[in-house]
Order: C-alpha cells, then sequence, then structure tokens
C-alpha cells in the first residue's frame, strides 16, 4: 500500500508545486487590496513570550511563483529602484543583495518598507504602487541576495551585467546586526 | 572475423551462387543443414523475445521496437491534434472567452512542438526502423541495442514535455521558441527550459536511429541488392538519415545555448554583452528548414512504394527519382533564409535564397511527374493506400507552389507570420507527410499485423479527412491575406474574419472525426480484419516475402535480391544465400555498393541496459533543468550505463 | 477592376478582398506593386497546379491489360514519357527562373529608400508601439503612441526598434513587414496614396497580448498633418472645468503617474504609453478599443480582464472617483 501512496504523494506534492512556480497570476483576487501583515523586527518584546506576529502567507504565494518575481524585477528598474539601490550592491539606498537588513529581512518587512518608506531618504509608496506590485518588488527584492527558490529567481537580463543573475547567487539568509547607520540604530 | 558466408540453395529448385565462400563450421549449426518449420522454429528462438516485462524492456528486436515507435508517435500526433481542435474551438468566434492567451500560447506551443519534434520527425524513422531491415533482406536494423536506447529516449523527451505541460508548465514561446522571448528576461520559470531539453531528447534518438539506418542500408543489404535494386523506399529514409545527421546537431546547439543563457547566465544571445538574437534564428533555422524535409522526404517513400504497387508496374523513372531526393537532401541546406526574410537582411543575400528556394521545385517537380507517369503507363488499383496518394498529389503541389510564393522576399514581406504561411504549411505537411503516411499504414497495415484494414472505413476516413482538411486550412490563405497574424489567441469582431475561421474550425472538426475514424479502423481491424497472406497487394518489395507479422527473425533464409521488385522477378520462389548460424544472432554483412555478402556478423542479444542507461539519461536531462551539476552526477550515471552495455561478453568474435 | 474579378472568381463566396488590414486592398505604391506580383505568381502557379492536376486524372485510366507482368515496359512509351517528363522539367525551370526574375526586379525597386524624407522612430514594446518623430530641430519632436500620422502621397521612413522582445512592423495596406529585434535597427518606407486609416498589427509572436498589439496609421492632407503635428507638439492643456481638475487631481494621486507620462505635468513615467494627448486618437490599448468613455473607463478599472498579461495592473479606485478621471484622459485632446 505504501509503495503506491508514497510515490502518489511525492508526484501530488510535485504537481501543487509546479502549479504555484508557474502561475501566471495576471490580476490579484481579490483586486487592489492591501494586506495586514505584523512582524517583528527583533525578537524582543514586552513581557514574557516572542512578539506577537500575524502573516497573511501572501509572501509565500509572491515568493514562491517565477513570474510575479520576474515582474518585481522588471517593476525594479521601471520604478526606479536602481536610482538609489543601484543593482544591489547599494548607493544612496542600503545595499539589498547581501545577508544584512536593517529593518528586517522577511518578505513582509520589505512590503513595509516599500509601502511605508523608512527614514533617512527611503519613500512611501503607498497608493503609489498597487499593492500587489509591491509584493512583486519585495520578492524580487528576496531574490537578489538568494532567498528563493533557485528555479523561481530569475535569470539574467539583456543588458550590461555587473553580476551574476539572482538564479546563480548564493544563499545568503538575512542576519542580525551589520552595519546599520546611526539613524536607524536601536535607541540604547 | 575470417568466417565467410557460404551460399546454398537446400530447397528452391532456382539459386544463385554468391561469391563468397569458406568451409562451414562443423560443431555449429548452420541453416543449411535444417530445413522446413523446424528452421522457422529454431530461428524464431534464436531470434525471439523473452516474455514478460523483463524481456519486454531488454528487446532488441527492430519490429517490436518499430512498432513501439509507431505507436507513440501516433499517440502523440492524437494529442497534438487534440491541442489544435481546443485552438480552433477559440478563434471559432472573435473575441471568444474559452480561454485566455497563456493556455492558448502554451496550447499552439505544444501543437507544433508534438508535430514536429515528437510526431514529424520520428514517424519517418519509426516506419524506417521496422520496414527498411525487411526491406533490404536482414534479420534486425544495424545497431539494435542503440535502436532501443533512442526509443526509450524518445518516450521519455516526449513524456516529460506533456506531463510538464500538464502541471502547468508547459512551453509558452512557440515551437521556435525564438529569443529573446524564449531567453531568462522574458520568460520567467521552468517552462522553456523543459522544452529545450525535450529537444534535445528527441534530437538524441532522432541521431541515434539516423545512425543505423545508414549502416544498415550501406553494410546489410541482402546479397545482390546493388545499388540501383535498392527500393526507392530506402532510398528516400537513408537520404533523410542524411539530411537529419546533419541538421538536428544545429537546433541541438541552439537550445543548449538557449539554456545555458537561461540557467548559468551566458550571453551568447544578449546584445548587450556581444550575444546577438538572430544567431539563434540562423541556427534554429539552419535545422528547420532541413527538417521540413525530413518529415517531408520519408513519405516520398511511401508514395513511391504505393504507387508502384497500385499501379502494377515499376517506378518509371528509377534513377531521376533517386538522383531528386539526394537533391532536394542537399538544397535543403540551402534555403534556410527564407524564414528570416523581413528581419533586415542585406537584399542581395536575401535574394540568393530567394532562388535556392525556388529550386527546390525542380527536384520535387521531378519526382511528381515521374509517379505521375508511372500511374500512366500502370493499371492503378484504386484502394485506400492509392486513394491517400491522390490525395498527397492534390494538396502537396498546391501547398508546393505557395510555397513558391513565399520563396519571393517581396511576397513573403506580406504574408510572412500570418494564416496564409499556416495554410502553406499544413498543405505541404499534411499533404506531403500525413496523407501518404495513411496510406502507408493502410498498405502496411497487413505486414505489420496479419491482417488488413476495412477498405470502407478506409474510404470514409479518406474523404473526411479529404474535405476536413480543405475546409480548414483553404480558408486560411485568405484571412492570413486579410490580415490576420499567426499566434493570436483571438481576433476582434470588427476585422471581419469571423466567417472563415469558423468554416476552418468547422474543417478541423470533420478532420479530426477522420482520425478518430482512422482510430476505429486500427483497433476493429487488429481483431477483426481479414486475414492477409505474407503478400496481399502482390507488391515488388523484399518485406511482403517475410510472412505477416513477419517472425522475429525476418527471414528463414536470407533472400537473394536479382531485381529491384525481386517479387515480380522471382515468381516462384526467391533465391536465398545459406550458411548462417541457426542457434546464434548471426546476419549477412555485405559491401556498400555491390552488396556482395562479405561477412557473417554477430548481431547483438538482448540487454537491459539500453532502457538503463536512457533512464540515466533521462535523469542527467531532467536534472540539467534545475541545476547545471546534474551533468555531471547524470553523466557519471549514463557511464555506468554505457560500461554495462558494452561489457565485453567473452564471444569469439571479440576476443579475435 | 481585374483584381476584384480575379477575386471573385478564386474566392467566390468570402470577399475576401475589402477589410482594413488586407494585403489585397492596397492604398500605397509598395503594397501595390506586392499585390500585383502577388496575382502575377498566383495565376501563373494556379495554371501549373490545374495542368499537374489534370495529369494526374488522366493518368488514372488503366492503360495495362489486367495480368501483365508489372515489370515489362513498352520502350517506345518509355521513351515518349522520357520525353514528356524532360519537357515539363524544362517547362518548371522556365517558370522558376522567370518568377525569380520577377521577384528580384520588384524586390530592388521595393525596397529603395530615400533618407531625406519624414522620419518616424517605431519603438516596440510588450505590447505597444512607441512612436518618436524625428526632426532637425529639437522643438519638433515629440513621442505619441500607437497611432501614427503621415502626410498624404509622402514617403515616410520608420526606424524601427525594439525595447524587449521581437515584435513585426506589418501595416498590409501600405506594405510589408519588417522585424523590431532588440540591438538592432531596421528601417522601412511607407507611403499612402490615399486619404484614410489604415491598420496594422504586430505579426512577430511576442507574448500574451501578441494579439492585442494593434496600430492605426492615419494618412491626412500635408496641411491636415501639419495642424495635428502642431498640437501633439504642445503640452498637455491644464484642465478647465471642475471634475476635469479632480480628475487631474487623482491621476497624480493614483500608480498612473508611475508608468505614463502627461507633458507638461509632473507625470513622468517613460515605461507605458504617453498620454499627453491621448483624447485626439481613435484608440486605446494599442488598437484595442475605440476611445469612448466607456473604454477608458473600463480599461482603467480592469485592464487585466481586457488584455490579461499587459503591464498595466489593476488598481485601487472608488466609483466617484472614475467619472473625473475619465474626464480628465479624455480631455487631453
Amino acid at each position: 500500500m505504501n509503495r503506491i501512496v508514497a510515490p502518489a504523494g511525492i508526484f501530488l506534492l510535485l504537481v501543487l508545486g509546479a502549479c504555484e512556480r508557474e502561475e501566471r497570476a495576471f490580476r490579484a483576487d481579490p483586486i487592489a487590496t492591501e494586506t495586514e501583515e505584523k512582524i517583528a523586527l527583533v525578537p524582543l518584546s514586552p513581557g514574557s513570550g516572542p512578539p506577537v506576529e500575524h502573516r497573511t502567507g501572501k509572501g509565500k504565494e509572491y515568493e514562491d511563483n517565477a513570474y510575479h518575481v520576474a515582474q518585481g524585477k522588471r517593476l525594479y528598474t521601471w520604478f526606479n529602484c536602481n536610482g538609489c539601490h543601484s543593482n544591489g550592491g547599494g548607493g544612496s539606498g542600503p545595499p539589498l543583495m547581501d545577508d544584512r537588513w536593517i529593518y528586517g529581512g522577511q518578505i513582509e518587512n520589505i512590503v513595509q518598507t516599500i509601502r511605508e518608506g523608512r527614514p533617512n531618504g527611503m519613500p512611501s509608496f503607498r497608493g503609489k504602487v498597487p499593492d500587489d506590485q509591491i509584493w512583486e518588488l519585495a520578492a524580487y527584492v528576496r531574490s537578489m541576495s538568494g532567498n528563493v527558490a533557485k528555479d523561481v529567481a530569475p535569470g539574467r537580463n539583456d543588458d550590461m551585467h555587473p553580476r551574476p543573475a539572482e538564479n546563480r547567487e548564493p544563499d545568503s539568509p538575512p542576519v542580525a546586526g551589520g552595519s546599520i547607520p546611526p539613524s536607524a540604530e536601536m535607541p540604547q | 572475423m575470417s568466417d565467410v558466408l557460404a551460399t546454398h540453395e537446400p530447397v528452391a529448385p532456382i539459386g544463385r551462387k554468391s561469391e563468397a565462400y569458406a568451409p562451414v563450421n562443423p560443431r555449429e549449426l548452420r541453416d543449411n543443414q535444417i530445413d522446413g518449420p523446424e528452421l522457422t522454429t529454431r530461428l524464431a528462438k534464436t531470434w525471439g523475445t523473452a516474455p514478460g516485462l523483463l524481456g519486454a524492456l531488454s528487446t532488441v528486436d527492430h519490429k517490436i521496437i518499430g512498432r513501439r515507435y509507431i505507436t507513440t508517435a501516433f499517440m502523440f500526433l492524437f494529442l497534438g491534434g487534440l491541442s489544435a481542435v481546443f485552438m480552433r474551438l477559440q478563434l471559432a468566434r472573435p473575441e471568444n472567452g474559452l480561454m485566455g492567451p497563456d493556455l492558448y500560447n502554451q496550447l499552439f506551443t505544444m501543437h507544433g512542438t508534438t508535430m514536429m519534434f515528437l510526431f514529424g520527425v520520428p514517424i519517418g524513422e519509426a516506419l524506417a526502423v521496422y520496414l527498411v531491415p525487411l526491406m533490404v533482406g536482414t534479420r534486425n536494423i544495424a545497431f539494435p541495442r542503440l535502436n532501443a536506447f533512442s526509443y526509450y529516449v524518445y518516450l521519455f523527451g516526449g513524456l516529460m514535455i506533456w506531463i510538464a505541460f500538464m502541471l502547468n508548465i508547459g512551453a509558452d514561446t512557440g515551437w521556435f521558441s525564438y529569443v529573446p522571448l524564449s531567453g531568462p528576461e522574458y520568460s520567467p520559470g521552468k517552462r522553456v527550459d523543459f522544452w529545450a531539453q525535450m529537444i534535445t531528447f528527441t534530437e538524441l534518438s532522432g541521431l541515434a536511429v539516423a545512425v543505423e539506418i545508414v549502416v544498415t542500408v550501406l553494410k546489410q543489404r541482402a546479397p545482390g541488392m546493388t545499388l540501383d535494386r535498392i527500393p526507392l523506399f530506402v532510398w528516400a529514409v537513408f537520404v533523410n538519415s542524411f539530411v537529419i545527421i546533419f541538421a538536428l546537431p544545429a537546433v541541438m546547439i541552439a537550445s543548449t545555448m538557449l539554456i545555458l543563457d537561461r540557467l548559468v547566465g551566458t550571453h551568447f544571445f544578449n546584445p548587450a554583452e556581444g550575444g546577438d538574437a538572430l544567431l539563434y534564428q540562423h541556427m534554429f533555422w539552419f535545422f528547420g528548414h532541413p527538417e521540413v524535409y525530413i518529415i517531408f522526404l520519408p513519405a516520398t517513400g511511401f508514395v513511391s512504394a504505393i504507387v508502384t504497387t497500385f499501379a502494377r508496374r515499376q517506378a518509371f523513372g528509377y534513377l531521376p527519382l533517386v538522383l531528386s531526393l539526394i537533391a532536394t537532401g542537399f538544397l535543403s541546406f540551402g534555403l534556410w533564409v527564407h524564414h528570416m526574410f523581413t528581419v533586415g537582411l542585406p537584399q542581395l543575400g536575401a535574394s540568393f535564397f530567394t532562388a535556392s528556394s525556388m529550386l527546390i521545385a525542380i527536384p520535387n517537380g521531378i519526382q511528381i511527374f515521374c509517379w505521375i507517369a508511372t500511374l500512366w503507363d500502370g493499371r492503378p488499383v484504386v484502394k485506400t493506400p492509392l486513394l491517400f496518394v491522390l490525395g498527397f498529389f492534390f494538396i502537396f503541389v498546391a501547398g508546393g507552389l505557395s510555397g513558391i510564393m513565399l520563396a519571393s522576399v517581396p511576397i513573403d514581406t506580406q504574408v510572412h507570420d500570418t494564416y496564409f504561411v499556416v495554410a502553406h504549411f499544413h498543405y505541404v505537411l499534411i499533404g506531403g507527410n500525413v496523407f501518404p503516411l495513411l496510406g502507408a499504414i493502410y498498405y502496411w497495415f497487413p505486414k505489420f499485423t496479419g491482417r488488413m484494414m476495412s477498405e470502407r472505413l478506409g474510404k470514409w476516413n479518406f474523404w473526411l479527412a479529404f474535405i476536413g482538411f480543405n475546409m480548414a486550412f483553404f480558408p486560411m490563405h485568405i484571412t492570413g491575406l486579410m490580415g490576420m497574424p499567426r499566434r493570436v489567441y483571438t481576433y476582434q469582431a470588427e476585422m471581419g474574419w469571423g466567417t472563415l475561421n469558423l468554416v476552418s474550425t468547422v474543417g478541423a472538426l470533420i478532420l479530426f472525426t477522420s482520425f478518430v475514424l482512422f482510430l476505429i479502423n486500427v483497433i476493429t481491424s487488429l481483431r477483426h480484419g481479414m486475414m492477409a497472406g505474407p503478400n496481399p497487394w502482390e507488391s515488388g518489395t523484399l518485406e511482403w516475402a517475410a510472412a505477416s507479422p513477419p517472425h522475429p527473425q525476418n527471414f528463414d533464409r536470407i533472400p537473394v535480391v536479382t531485381n529491384r521488385e525481386p517479387l515480380w522477378a522471382e515468381r516462384s520462389a526467391i533465391p536465398v544465400a545459406t550458411g548462417l548460424s541457426v542457434d546464434n544472432r548471426e546476419l549477412i554483412v555485405s559491401t556498400v555498393t555491390e552488396a556482395r555478402a562479405d561477412l557473417r556478423e554477430a548481431s547483438p542479444e538482448p540487454s537491459l541496459w539500453p532502457f538503463i542507461a536512457a533512464v540515466a539519461t533521462a535523469v542527467a536531462f531532467i536534472g540539467s533543468i534545475f541545476t547545471p551539476w546534474a551533468v555531471l552526477w547524470g553523466g557519471s550515471a549514463v557511464g555506468i550505463a554505457l560500461i554495462g552495455w558494452f561489457w565485453p561478453k567473452g564471444a569469439k568474435e571479440d576476443e579475435s | 477592376m481585374h483584381r476584384r474579378l480575379a477575386c471573385v472568381f478564386l474566392i467566390l463566396p468570402l470577399g475576401a478582398c475589402q477589410g482594413w488590414q488586407s494585403a489585397l486592398d492596397t492604398h500605397g505604391p509598395a503594397a501595390s506593386a506586392l499585390e500585383a506580383l502577388f496575382w502575377t505568381f498566383l495565376s501563373v502557379l494556379g495554371f501549373v497546379w490545374v495542368l499537374t492536376m489534370g495529369a494526374v486524372a488522366l493518368s488514372l485510366r488503366r492503360r495495362r491489360p489486367e495480368g501483365e507482368d508489372p515489370l515489362v515496359t513498352n520502350p517506345r512509351r518509355e521513351s515518349r514519357m522520357g520525353w514528356t517528363i524532360s519537357g515539363a522539367v524544362a517547362l518548371t525551370v522556365v517558370t522558376v527562373l522567370t518568377l525569380t526574375g520577377l521577384s528580384y526586379a520588384s524586390q530592388k525597386h521595393l525596397f529603395e529608400k530615400r533618407d531625406d524624407v519624414l522620419t518616424i522612430k517605431v519603438t516596440g514594446h510588450q505590447w505597444w508601439w512607441q512612436v518618436d518623430y524625428e526632426d532637425s530641430q529639437a522643438d519638433k519632436r515629440f513621442t505619441t503612441a500607437n497611432e501614427i500620422h503621415i502626410p498624404v502621397g509622402e514617403p515616410v521612413l520608420l526606424k524601427l526598434e525594439s525595447s524587449d522582445v521581437i515584435h513585426s512592423f506589418w501595416v498590409p495596406s501600405l506594405t510589408g513587414k519588417m522585424d523590431l529585434i532588440p540591438g538592432r535597427q531596421n528601417t522601412l518606407q511607407i507611403q499612402a496614396d490615399r486619404e484614410g486609416s489604415y491598420r496594422g498589427q504586430c505579426a512577430e509572436f511576442c507574448g500574451w497580448q501578441h494579439a492585442h498589439m494593434g496600430m492605426l496609421i492615419v494618412a491626412r492632407p500635408k496641411a491636415e498633418f501639419d495642424g495635428w503635428r502642431d498640437n501633439q507638439i504642445r503640452d498637455a492643456t491644464a484642465p478647465q472645468t471642475d471634475e476635469r481638475k479632480r480628475g487631474e487631481q487623482i491621476f497624480f494621486s493614483k500608480p498612473c503617474v508611475m508608468c505614463h507620462q502627461v507633458r507638461g505635468t509632473s507625470a513622468g513615467g517613460k515605461v507605458a504609453p504617453d498620454l499627453t494627448h491621448v483624447g485626439s486618437r481613435q484608440y486605446i490599448a494599442a488598437g484595442t478599443l475605440p476611445t469612448t468613455r466607456g473604454n477608458i473607463a473600463a480599461w482603467i478599472v480592469d485592464p487585466q480582464s481586457i488584455k490579461p498579461g499587459a503591464q498595466m495592473p489593476v488598481i485601487k479606485i472608488e466609483p466617484d472617483e472614475l467619472d473625473p478621471l475619465v474626464s480628465y484622459l479624455e480631455g487631453l485632446k
């Protein structure tokens, strides 16, 4: 019995995985609504127990989908993110392809950063960029440091290449700390 | 290796001694020492396939593999046809909401890919694998294990792309997958990678079969089958195999460069880093145009065989027919640019390809004229196979002539990439391949199965196919001229293409019905068809000398060929060459031009290794879609399988 | 006239020659020459086809007596057939050579280009056309999208480029197609002999919305064309009515400005069609919808159900915001 169930299960997983990864969701459902994510920047919280978090799961939907990540890559230049963050190496804005995250490296953190803006120059794009595109951008930003699956991360673009494409980027999971500008440091 | 063949005349009163002679090893049982049913049974045991799953997987019998090839290719034909039906339903009305662009693009990609790579090339080779050894009078194809391997590789490649399609990873950039659309920037995910690896699978198997055919034809012909006695079908697939050998590597390289661009970030097609998008088109069409002839050439073989048999006259103009096959093969490499007339090439260069494209009309014209002459001077018996060949004349000539229009640079700039082109190449490919192929199946079905197909259903099949085809594709000429581009998932009502598209859709449904009828005919005839003798059509070529269906050894004794149509020349009994071992797999290797019996050569035994090697190859190819390292570890698995495959058996021959 | 006759004869019930995107309904010198060449080829080749089919039909008569040995041949008949076939082959060669010559002659004539004429750069995007009118004077250059106006009776040179994948520029009533290939520039000369709007469409598969990548060529007398051009060069006029003013505010508070440009305002996006004079164009969404209030509204509310996969996202918009926004855009004449 197990000999049938196990391969069938694996096959089913593959099927579901494939469907999710390759789906081209042109039109988000429900349309243009903003999700409410609560995510902690640090593991500290008042009282006992970890901070209260709430994720809608939308991040996974975007991070695990090749089309969304590729769209994010297009929007990254279209919306001039590279104006400050360059190709990921950073310019007047911090680098995005390393493992240091000032405001958290989870996709929900990045969505928050894009949506609300951050001190010292990062503007808020709420209302200017539709929420779904913010998720796409955030998913792409994750892929720049090798934090989405390799078969989802985009390949090279048809232009000059200052760095390897996202699907060849070594994994660099977010680490705490790093060089944080004084303005963004936790109050002592 | 020094053992040379003896010729003998044990039963038949007529027989000719071949030049080669050597003393017979007394310890080994030879086919001149026994006779009749005993000989048949013992040979069948020697050449037979073991029962059970392992036996089936390790078989090297060209007839079993050939049958699988044919069945699989037809399965893909049906899948491709089904995807076409869905496309036609979507296009039946303007702004139809049956499906969105994402599914439509996957469907037309699967349709083109399946028809070209999984049906068009393999079907010609499939029939060749089955028929060539029979027609040249040998016992098995050359490199039979490679043959088994090639089938599994083809099967795995085809299954891979269709399973991927069902998992929503269907390639969606067309059967040509032009960069940059198919490149890493505009085709995210793994869809195109599956397409590119499917190419590697099918082309690998195609090349393997081509090599087998070439060697079989050159070295395994029955004694006496000099170059000018080779059946026209064999000539056709022989030339075809050379075209395959020279054309397929181009597309394998193109698809490999594509997957390298996508997977490891090379810049072959990236103009910003010095690559070139047009490079891909050149490489693709350097394969892509000969591809058309790869699909067409075997069909000329079917036509020659059917025309000769049903005109009751030997083919008129054997030499011009063979020479035009060869000329077509050569010229087919000189016209690829006519697929690229609108990319902005220098005018003089483009017009050179106009000339060469029109030139190929000449050898094709010669072939058509010779066939008509054969019918003219014969006594045509209009049975279903000939009916399909007549349909071929009607449709293929029309398609060929519209091809002359497309060869002209100025006209092509208007009709390129429109439904006019769609109409043209369906006239050429369905007319030039599928109609003769259906005729060929009706013709050789008794040989494959021992039973005749129903003539009545066959006539229905033909007329439905003929009417449905013309109804589906003739209007496309006009929609194309009215401005409808190819590969659009819908069109606006005010364009005025609605009625014609509806007619096309109805035609496509009729055409599909005719194929369902064909399938019904095949299935019912398999069980209830009239029993066919060895030669139900009274044809002249050697395959009809074998039993229907043929015994595992094909022939009890290797025939000696005295005429281009041996069965017509030797009415009473075919002379034979004897001296081959009964208990070991042996066949005759003959000289290239004169086909003098030269050596007795051992033919490989069944083995499971080709299957294992094919599985390892599949793992390596599919793995490489996800990581380049798969080439490394997959390669070692293939290496291990190959070591098993070629492990020395300690046979006398290997040691001498 | 002969054209129409031929048409009726060949494709009787279908009336295919008409249509605003038809290669057989031509209004430019190039397309007309191509059409003539097409009919020449068709008549010659049609004749060849009829001859061949006649031969096939005749060949089906039974000439051989029943039971005759299929290997027996009659040398006299054999040689007669040989000569007939040689004749047919010779005729084929002559036909093919003649057609090649004809083709080459008209090709030379067709692709002659002049470079002292009005030059327009057309850039293909997924799935729309960017149109830049070039001029030696900087203040005469301007950008528009999906609609190309040209003066009647004058040749116009198109420079064809692509920003992403390969597209193909095809306006069958005026001339044959030419591809737009990233990393290259192709040129194509068009000329319209008659006033009118001619539809064109992308002819090289370019992705999901290949089917909806249309364009319009509007040919007008020189004076009208100049008037149109002067208007296009101008920046967008500021809204006068309250509704349009509110619409402008909504436009600037929404994601629209991230991608679209309206010259004369702070909306400076460069990745989507220029909207400075969108109200003056006959179609929106690259030849997909006629420019009406209803269509503009439908396109803004749900572009993804009209052109699934297009780059225009579905945005959040309140019901009472739609009317002013549409008024604003419609008024951008």
